[in-house]
């Protein structure tokens, strides 16, 4: 299965919007915070997890996904969002605390829910495989169509709730499928010394289904291996593990030192950042000209500027309606 | 007027330093949990350790909290003292049984023949816009299961005096330091919290409330973050003329009844601040120990300055309405008088 022209040029401007859309956040986020970095100030105040380096796998997973299907992301959750469809504008406006976000302000940049393109996210490691499996077991007794999508990164695997939904899943054949982010760190933690295995995509065969591991962080092949899984999950065939090898160029957080990182690991990610690399590709290829990828740049430029104007000019939330939304209305 | 032999540590060192002083003495102390080697800790609180001892002794662990905390389990009850991190005291759902049916219950059920002396260290609180997962105390959840005692310092010199304390203790000790204490660059820290604190290793009594600020008219009883806001509240009250006790309960479990009653019993006033949730926690427990031992020491009734009963919102407005601060104190007075 090979991307459609239409498909990559999607799969590039998500890839680009993201990217566009955490440097524009990146940018803000230490308003306020100099000279003296203190997370708690300035219009974007709390943790802030970048995305940036991992856009490939969102898009080569999310270009086979429409509204209906279900996906389920981590701490680290933009390229995902903005890769199914979350409203850009109401999603800025939440990182931003404003009462136009998609929580009204609740949420914050770990939890951005929006049910219009069935995606919700949370911040503790391994939490959204349930809710994913759960989704996929609706859409099975319902007899609705759609598929569910836990992206999780190699970190989460080593939780019990990894073991326990791949499992549910297997056993009840649900249109599931989980996507395992490889950056290979959790926090300051190597993969290699977490882990006891290299190959996550491994584990598939303890649950009986099929597992495939991606290399090199490419798009092309991610929406190959990606395609396969939700195909089988579509015509009922049951989930499957699918491990991708994706790079953090960033720290885990921003404020992160990095200090754990070997020398000149940083250097060569930037060197094999993932967007460059889809573009001459788009070009060597003739699928897309000079000026269309000047024009899908600067179109998700100025889509990231309109969501952050839209943001900034939101008001706050009134204070007291912390104290709404605890029940359902 | 810094004294000549001052030495002011932040909490985050002074809970490595009573660590490392530990270790040093003891081969049976071990730390383990996420991002406590290289890092040092999240909250820097095991910074220095894995230089001086080594990862057999300092081991980061994979997010796997119900092994790596029923592996502590397992691993005190068969000798050795485990010092156990979990970052986030929000993230410990994901491994609770280890903690509330396990370490908790294995001295008991065992009628005291396998004892667990463990300590397991997390952060606290809010503050900085962190969301509903990241910054919670649920001081009432741990300190309202039995077996389990639970410490919670405002300043340094606790800080290390607890942790040395609670690594000698035989059994399980759930150590939470709030974050807007703790002394992280990259976090605002509260002044009062960084203090002198004496190289030499010391422990402080578990289970030993302190009146940090002698007063004639109210006591105000809190604990870690609270403690600060409640010595700040007194200030502002002095001004008005009102002469405010502070007790600073630095345990939870064993809670120090004797001294807020004792307090209270002066003072004839009480004033709860916490940054848990409201109900079914530390500030109900805290005015029935006063009430229901003797009602007529009270010439008013009580008040509480708490977290409402909603999860923590991200927005700064939303989150800053709800925490407690000086101010609610001074109204909580205020609205005493009134009754
Ligand atoms: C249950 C739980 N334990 C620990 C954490 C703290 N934590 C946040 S992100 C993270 C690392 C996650 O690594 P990984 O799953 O590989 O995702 P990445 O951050 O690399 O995207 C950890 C340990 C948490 N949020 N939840």
């Amino acid at each position: 299965m090979s991307p459609t022209r239409d498909e990559l040029h999607w799969m590039y401007r998500n890839m680009v919007t993201s990217r566009s859309f955490e440097e524009a956040i990146a940018k803000i986020y230490f308003e306020g915070k100099t000279p003296v970095f203190n997370m708690a100030n300035g219009p974007i105040p709390g943790e802030m997890h970048l995305s940036d380096g991992q856009e490939p796998v969102a898009v080569g997973v999310c270009a086979h996904l429409n509204r209906t299907d279900v996906v389920t992301a981590t701490h680290r959750p933009h390229h995902q969002a903005i890769a199914k469809g979350v409203d850009l504008d109401r999603m800025a406006a939440e990182i931003f605390g404003k009462s136009t976000g998609l929580s009204g302000g609740r949420g914050g940049h770990m939890h951005i829910f929006d049910p219009e393109v069935n995606f919700a996210c949370s911040g503790i490691i391994g939490q959204g495989l349930g809710p994913a499996v759960g989704a996929a077991l609706s859409r099975q007794m319902q007899d609705k169509p759609g598929v569910a999508v836990a992206f999780i990164g190699e970190g989460a695997v080593n939780q019990g709730a990894f073991h326990e939904a791949m499992n549910l899943a297997a056993v009840w054949k649900l249109p599931f499928i989980c996507v395992i982010e490889d950056n290979s760190w959790g926090i300051s933690v190597p993969k290699q010394s977490s882990t006891a295995i290299a190959n996550n995509a491994e584990r598939a065969a303890a649950y009986g289904i099929p597992g495939m591991r991606v290399e090199g962080n490419d798009p092309y092949a991610i929406y190959d291996a990606a395609g396969e899984a939700i195909a089988r999950a579509r015509a009922g065939e049951g989930p499957s593990l699918l491990e991708i090898e994706t790079y953090r160029l960033a720290g885990h957080f921003m404020g992160d030192a990095e200090g754990y990182r070997p020398k000149g690991e940083k250097d060569a990610l930037q060197e094999a950042d993932p967007i460059p690399r889809m573009r001459t590709r788009l070009l060597t290829d003739g699928v897309a000209s000079e000026s269309e990828l000047a024009a899908i740049e600067s179109e998700s430029l100025a889509r990231v500027e309109a969501a952050i104007r839209f943001a900034r000019d939101s008001e706050d939330p009134a204070p007291e309606d912390a104290l709404t939304c605890v029940f359902a209305a | 007027m810094s004294k000549t032999n001052e030495r002011r540590l932040t909490i985050a060192r002074a809970m490595a330093e009573a660590v490392q002083q530990e270790m040093q003495l003891d081969p049976s102390v071990f730390v383990m949990g996420e991002d406590i080697g290289a890092l040092g800790g999240v909250y820097g609180n095991t910074r220095g350790l894995l230089d001086e001892f080594g990862p057999q002794r300092i081991r980061d662990t994979p997010i796997s909290e119900t092994a790596f905390i029923g592996a502590a389990v397992g691993a005190a009850q068969d000798g050795m003292r485990p010092v156990v991190e979990l970052m986030f005291v929000d993230f410990f759902g994901v491994c609770f049984d280890a903690i509330y049916n396990l370490m908790a219950k294995n001295n008991y059920f065992s009628g005291g023949s396998f004892k667990v002396p463990m300590v397991l260290m997390t952060s606290t609180g809010g503050g900085y816009s962190d969301a509903g997962q990241h910054s919670q105390c649920v001081y009432g959840t741990f300190a309202h299961l039995p077996g389990m005692k639970v410490v919670a310092p405002s300043n340094a010199y606790d800080a290390k005096g607890l942790m040395t304390a609670a690594m000698r203790d035989d059994s399980p000790v759930v150590y939470m330091y709030h974050k807007g204490l703790q002394g992280m660059g990259w976090l605002g820290t509260e002044a009062g919290a960084t203090v002198h604190v004496p190289e030499e290793s010391y422990t402080l009594e578990i289970g030993k409330a302190k009146v940090v600020r002698p007063g004639k008219d109210v006591t105000i009883v809190s604990l870690g973050m609270g403690v600060h806001n409640a010595l700040k509240a007194a200030m502002r009250l002095e001004e008005q003329g009102v002469s405010a006790e502070v007790v600073d309960l630095v345990s939870l479990v064993p809670l120090d009844r004797d001294t807020i009653r004792a307090s209270v019993a002066k003072t004839g006033r009480l004033i709860v601040v916490d940054e848990d949730y409201m109900s079914y926690g530390v500030s109900g427990e805290i005015i029935a120990s006063v009430t229901e031992h003797d009602i007529s020491v009270l010439k008013a009734a009580p008040k509480r300055v708490a977290f409402p009963d909603v999860p923590i919102p991200f927005a700064r407005v939303m989150e800053q309405y709800c925490l407690p601060n000086p101010d609610k104190i001074v109204e909580a007075w205020s609205r005493m008088q009134a009754a």
